[in-house]
């Protein structure tokens, strides 16, 4: 019947106790967040006022979880439907990055218990970045429980209900659609406001382009890396054909990618920057764009596409070069002088692992308990 | 491959000159003065250092003094300076340029010179623009730049968006507010001024029309150096003056152009450079960021196009899976 299947067995695993007790250290270390304020787990400052929990957590964190908005462009607008088995594990990691997404925006806001006027129509501020971001993500999140519910409702076996939603699922597809192509870029436009704080190797009005960009090529690479790595470690036989394929469009948007990264900074003249602008900056800037390079010229190989390893290879690189790229243009580029610095607190770490830990436990106890990997049959045949 | 190449690359082209359109189209308007516009002219000749200002400021807003270590990393005692710059329990700071053996005032080579630092009020603030729940407001009457604990939902973006860095934010506080110079809008409306201003002795923190302080700034700037003139104190209209000699001022008034202009101005005889403050295009970052966002959202129409695409396509093919699942089982 349905083509996705619970995988089942045990939740309680070794690896899984690991990782609770990783939550479990993040969780008493936010106790004395709330308690004691922002200062006395972090290390932010009136300079640096984000972090690692907002361009990890929030930056990184939903790029990653554009797995299911770039397998439902895929499946549902361009109809491929031979990738509609990798739609559910996907569009579960995306629940997964967004939920724990917005739990962390909701650690990092100093005013949380305040944090409802962004819906309040008084209070909104049309003219502000923050406000597109933190609606169209707050959003995105109920789109994606809406997405997955079909899973619930096989399991609990409620047919009508199940028949209802998969009539009018089109609509959440094409909204799910719609809300990642919309703050993916608009994560971008962000910083175009912190002017000459943030380098001109990273300052330009083509930000949101490239971190939309990036970010399609980042849900390919974890839908790639995820379903790789659930063939390793469940013994499922691997998905290469299919992946190979969609290898070639990361290829396409890599270069598209480059293209307008170069282009812009050579149009601007601040290449040039990549000289003067400090060992740290150059560094960075040099390791993002191999990141970004090297994958891409692999991937226009027929060779590499048809690899098992090598695509696992790629898309690491990927995920690699989409997360330095944000890092670079949220911290390592941005400079509010006055001799500011900053460097992530241990805190501050171990609630990023713990909220890490939380969502990696999340999507194994639901892969376990709930239909959502392929059922192998239809995916080899 | 597969894929139709074709489609794909309608989608990005469509992308791509969504964003060409909005590149080119980088010029919002600039925000204009409020004719009624209140600010504060500080001029860096008058300034002895005293700090009254730093007196008046937290008396009239109610702050807690610092509490910084009595001695410096090289355990020099601090008795004077307590602590060196702007935090979320200080609003108004006077701060020391000083070269060489500092022998002399408003001199940049072998000198020294005093200045105040506080928020800006930008005419087009670019915080006001960052906060995404008004919390920050420009007054449209007075141009102050407001804030308000109650709408504020503490994402910090109005302190990566300030040029200035002004924005503090109480890290300390389990439930923390952001910081910053409100003009002490609270006394003006019943006829007061700033406190920093009434405080001040000397006359350089002086409060008035933005308008009329421009005007009177330009006009220090045509004086004579050595000459005498009567500094008005307090406020331009309060009819309190005292006679001083006129330093060489540096031939420009920062704010009047820095990210579209200030309501707060500085005069000084040493390079601003030298006083810290940073040198910034005559435009605000914010008119570039609405630009660029408004023109991506106009009329939502190139979302809502999008939004109709996306749903036939989705409705057509979720429609062809379906049959596809139909004809498997």
């Amino acid at each position: 019947m349905s083509e996705n299947k619970a995988l089942g067995g045990k939740i309680l695993t070794k690896p899984f106790i690991i990782l609770a007790i990783l939550a479990g250290i993040a969780g008493i270390l936010l106790i004395k967040r709330f308690i004691f304020g922002l200062g006395a787990v972090t290390n932010l400052s009136d300079g640096y006022p984000w972090g690692m929990w907002i361009v990890y957590d929030v930056l990184v964190g939903t790029a990653l979880g554009c797995g299911g908005y770039v397998l439902a462009i895929l499946v549902y607008i361009f109809n491929k439907g031979k990738y509609h088995p990798l739609i559910r594990p996907a569009v579960l990691t995306s629940v997964f990055g967004y939920t724990l997404a917005g739990l962390s925006i909701f650690i990092d806001v100093g005013r949380y218990w305040q944090l409802y006027n962004i819906f309040l129509p008084w209070h909104v501020n049309l003219n502000s970045i923050m406000f597109e971001v933190a609606f169209c993500v707050a959003t995105y999140v109920l789109v994606l429980w809406i997405e997955i519910s079909p899973a619930f409702l096989e399991k609990f076996n409620k047919t009508k209900a199940l028949g209802f939603m998969n009539k009018i699922l089109f609509i959440f597809i094409a909204i799910g659609v719609l809300l990642p192509t919309m703050h993916q870029s608009t994560l971008g436009t962000l910083m175009v406001i912190a002017g000459n704080k943030l380098s001109g190797l990273w300052q330009t009005g083509w930000l949101p382009l490239l971190f939309l960009i990036s970010s399609i090529m980042m849900g390919y690479a974890i839908v790639v890396f995820e379903s790789l790595y659930s063939s390793i470690g469940f013994k499922r036989p691997f998905e290469t054909p299919i992946l190979g394929k969609l290898g070639k469009l990361m290829a396409w948007l890599g270069l598209i990618f480059i293209a307008v990264r170069f282009g812009d900074l050579i149009w601007r003249g601040q290449l040039g920057l990549l000289f003067t602008d400090g060992w740290a900056n150059s560094t960075m800037f040099i390791i993002e764009n191999l990141l970004f390079i090297v994958p891409m010229v692999m991937l226009f190989s027929e060779k590499n596409r048809k690899s098992t390893k090598s695509l696992f290879l790629i898309a690491v690189a990927i995920l690699l070069a989409g997360a330095v790229y944000r890092f670079d243009a949220f911290l390592v580029g941005f400079d509010p002088g006055q001799g500011w610095h900053y460097w992530p607190s241990a805190s501050e770490l171990l609630i990023t692992i713990g909220i890490v830990a939380i969502e990696i436990m999340a999507y194994l106890a639901f892969i376990k308990w709930l239909p959502i990997l392929p059922n192998i049959k239809h995916t080899t045949s | 491959m597969s894929i139709d190449r074709r489609d794909f690359f309608k989608v990005i082209s469509a992308g791509a000159i969504t964003a060409a359109t909005a590149g080119s189209v980088f010029a919002r308007e600039k925000k204009k003065l409020a004719p009624d516009a209140i600010g504060i002219l500080y001029d860096a000749t008058l300034c002895i250092g005293c700090k009254l200002c730093e007196v008046g400021c937290k008396e009239y807003n109610d702050m807690p003094p610092e509490q910084t270590s009595l001695v410096d990393d090289l355990n020099v005692p601090l008795i004077w300076d307590n602590g060196d710059d702007l935090t979320a329990k200080t609003m108004n700071k006077i701060k020391l340029f000083r070269n060489g053996n500092a022998s002399k005032k408003d001199s940049a080579t072998d000198g020294y010179a005093f200045i105040k630092r506080a928020c800006m009020h930008c005419v087009d603030p670019d915080c006001v623009s960052a906060c995404p729940v008004t919390a920050l407001d420009k007054d449209p009457v007075t141009g102050v730049v407001t804030y308000d604990a109650k709408a504020c939902i503490g994402c910090r973006y109005c302190q990566v968006a300030c040029p200035f860095n002004v924005p503090k934010f109480e890290w300390d506080d389990p439930f923390p507010k952001i910081v910053k110079c409100q003009m002490c809008d609270h006394v003006q409306e019943s006829g007061g001024m700033p406190g920093c201003c009434y405080y001040c002795p000397t006359g350089a923190s002086l409060y008035g029309k933005v308008e009329d302080l421009m005007a009177e700034a330009h006009k220090r700037i045509e004086l004579a150096e050595g000459s005498r003139y009567d500094y008005q104190v307090k406020s331009l209209d309060d009819g309190e003056t005292a006679q001083r000699t006129v330093q060489k001022y540096v031939n420009y008034v920062y704010g009047e152009k820095e990210t579209g202009g200030t309501q707060y101005m500085i005069l000084s005889a040493v390079p601003f450079h030298d006083l810290g403050l940073p040198n910034l295009p005559d435009k605000s970052a914010a008119g570039k960021s609405e630009t660029l966002q408004h023109t991506i959202y106009k009329g939502l129409i190139a979302p809502g196009a999008l939004l109709t695409g996306l749903l036939v396509a989705a409705y057509r093919g979720s429609k062809s899976q379906h049959e596809s699942e139909e004809r498997r089982s």
